[in-house]
């Protein structure tokens, strides 16, 4: 290992502020009254600070927005229960077990990484129409599975092949079912990649745009992304407001990401998978 | 090693995703793919009210997108070209910077963890706040960029509403929000390099630049190639950056397959034709990654490491 020098940390301190200011600058506009974000004038920071754009935003139209958190809330809490439900045995099984087609199947999970949208969509949108759930949460958990499941059995597996074989052979041993050694033995011990995995498919949910946008016309049935285009007009946007909203979304998916960034990075490194 | 054979339990483990895969995933696609071929749009897909009277029209869809690739108001064809630059520019970025992090943060320096964890907050925010933050600081008269631009006593630049500038400030975006996830898989990549190799190297005298040709890089290919493949595919099916930042304006200069195919879709309506570049989509994705499999297959022998 070499001595770090002085042009190893200022390249780091650059590439850092080009990292964090996006985010620095609307927190800092989210933070300014109207006045001010709609000036010439160069102000990094407030000069007036004021919590007036929080207070609009979370009271507006009755408190729709609350109504909008709930909504994403609920969708993204299904899609990630329904994805680890459906996806953790399968996962299982890819990892332990030699069987005819396994490689079939992992390459089939690979090839889902390729589908576009653009091509899913129309049936998919056809198929929620027909069961008429348009506008229904159920249709957004629907299609929102077809991401979440292959994309949970890949982050799964990964966390399962580190697992050493041998504890579920002492199971066996002593006497444990197939089921009994799944539950008892692997579950317990892989429980921060399960959690991992179940944060990951939440966090595709609550940021998805494109399908939300489809599916739900009604006002009432919007995640945060649509509703906040609600401030994004023909002619002028509410930067102001638009800037406390979006910070109001991402400062919980920030603070998680970044304490349990070492878990993250692990399972996404070693699966290779959707980032 | 140790796997089991009870090939009995592993199908029953497997059989709901398989059913659900199939049913959501699977069906769909194969539906899409049919769709491409028909001439279905909002009207005759079939309601409550009416049913379903769309037909099957052959290759029409597809004659129609690729008999006007030479002419020169060819929709289709400029969608294409943008599409791959699109994705040729951003992957090139995400590659070289986030290398070149990686390096950086291999090194053994004070506050790595911290640099590290700063660098990261791109990949944390949502995709939709970094389009509506990137797009308010390249408002042209209040954004920040112009701004900064003026004080320094230049002439504003007309971010959004020029072709060029447009498809620059979009790739700006997705360069930025792109980078530390390859900047992380490649720091996995690196920190697996045996440093012996590199204390071998040093004591036959090899300098730091040609320890990066001989060993790095060679040893990082395997990272770096499943890393780029799937940055390649994420990339040239992304919606969310340009749809939010430029809605492909102006006048279709940001527009790429994904983007334009969901404007056939949602906005005029054509299914058929919406599909007809969901196919086109999926198959130079295919043919890509074959190619680019085969490629690395071909030049696989080319290591140190033995």
């Amino acid at each position: 290992m070499q001595q770090s020098n002085w042009w190893v940390h200022l390249l780091l301190l650059l590439a850092s502020a080009i990292a964090v200011f996006p985010v620095l600058w609307i927190l800092s506009t989210s933070f300014k009254p109207r006045a001010e974000v709609f000036s010439t004038e160069l102000d990094f920071l407030p000069k007036t600070f004021t919590w007036e754009n929080y207070v609009h935003v979370l009271t507006r139209s009755d408190g729709i927005f609350w109504q909008w958190m709930g909504n994403s809330l609920l969708v993204a809490v299904f899609t990630a229960l329904i994805g680890l439900a459906l996806s953790t045995t399968a996962a299982y099984a890819l990892s332990r077990f030699r069987f005819a087609g396994r490689g079939a199947f992992h390459y089939g999970i690979f090839l889902t990484q390729m589908f576009p949208g653009a091509l899913l969509i129309v049936p998919l949108y056809k198929l929620v129409d027909s069961l008429g759930l348009l506008n229904h949460y159920l249709g957004l958990i629907l299609a929102y599975c077809t991401v979440a499941v292959p994309f949970s059995v890949m982050m799964l597996k990964s966390f399962f092949d580190t697992i050493p074989y041998e504890l579920e052979e002492a199971a066996r041993v002593d006497g444990l079912s197939h089921f009994g050694t799944f539950y008892r033995v692997v579950l317990p011990l892989s429980l921060p990649g399960i959690t991992v995995t179940a944060f990951y498919s939440f966090i595709t949910a609550w940021n998805e745009f494109l399908i939300a946008l489809t599916f739900m016309s009604d006002q009432n049935m919007y995640t945060l992304p649509i509703g906040l285009q609600q401030f994004v007009n023909q002619f002028n946007t509410d930067w102001h407001y638009m800037a406390a909203g979006a910070i109001i979304v991402t400062l919980p998916i920030l603070l998680v990401f970044l304490i349990a960034q070492r878990y993250i990075i692990s399972g996404l490194t070693s699966g290779g998978t959707k980032g | 090693m140790g796997a089991r054979n009870n090939t009995w339990i592993a199908y029953l483990f497997l059989t709901p995703v398989i059913v659900v895969m199939a049913l959501l995933v699977f069906y769909p696609l194969l539906q899409g793919i049919a769709y491409s071929f028909s001439n279905m749009n909002q009207y005759n897909m079939g309601s409550k009210f009416a049913p379903p009277s769309w037909e099957f029209i052959g290759l029409n869809n597809y004659i129609n997108l690729f008999s006007t690739i030479t002419e020169p108001d060819s929709v289709f064809r400029d969608v294409l070209i943008q599409t791959l630059i699109w994705t040729f520019v951003n992957v090139f970025f995400h590659f070289v910077i986030g290398l070149g992090l990686a390096l950086l943060l291999n090194r053994n320096l004070k506050g790595r963890g911290l640099y590290r964890m700063v660098l990261m907050v791109p990949w944390a925010v949502p995709s939709f706040v970094a389009a509506f933050s990137w797009t308010w600081m390249y408002n042209e008269t209040y954004g920040v960029f112009n701004l900064v631009l003026q004080k320094l006593g230049f002439s504003p630049i007309p971010w959004l509403g020029d072709s060029f500038w447009a498809m620059v400030s979009v790739i700006l975006v997705n360069i930025w929000l792109g980078v530390p996830f390859m900047m992380i898989t490649l720091l996995g990549g690196l920190q697996s390099i045996p440093q012996s190799l590199y204390e071998a190297a040093r004591v036959d005298g090899a300098s730091a630049w040609r320890q990066f040709w001989t060993i790095t890089l060679p040893l990082l290919k395997p990272v770096a190639s499943t890393a780029t493949v799937l940055g390649v595919i994420w990339t040239f099916n992304l919606f969310n950056v340009i749809f939010l930042v430029t809605r492909g304006g102006p006048v279709r200069s940001t527009e790429i397959l994904v983007t334009y195919a969901y404007r056939e879709a949602f906005l005029n309506w054509n299914f058929g034709v919406a599909c007809t570049y969901g196919v086109v989509i999926l198959s130079f994705l295919l043919a890509f990654t074959i190619f680019y499999q085969r490629l690395l297959k071909a030049n696989s022998n080319e290591g140190v490491y033995y």
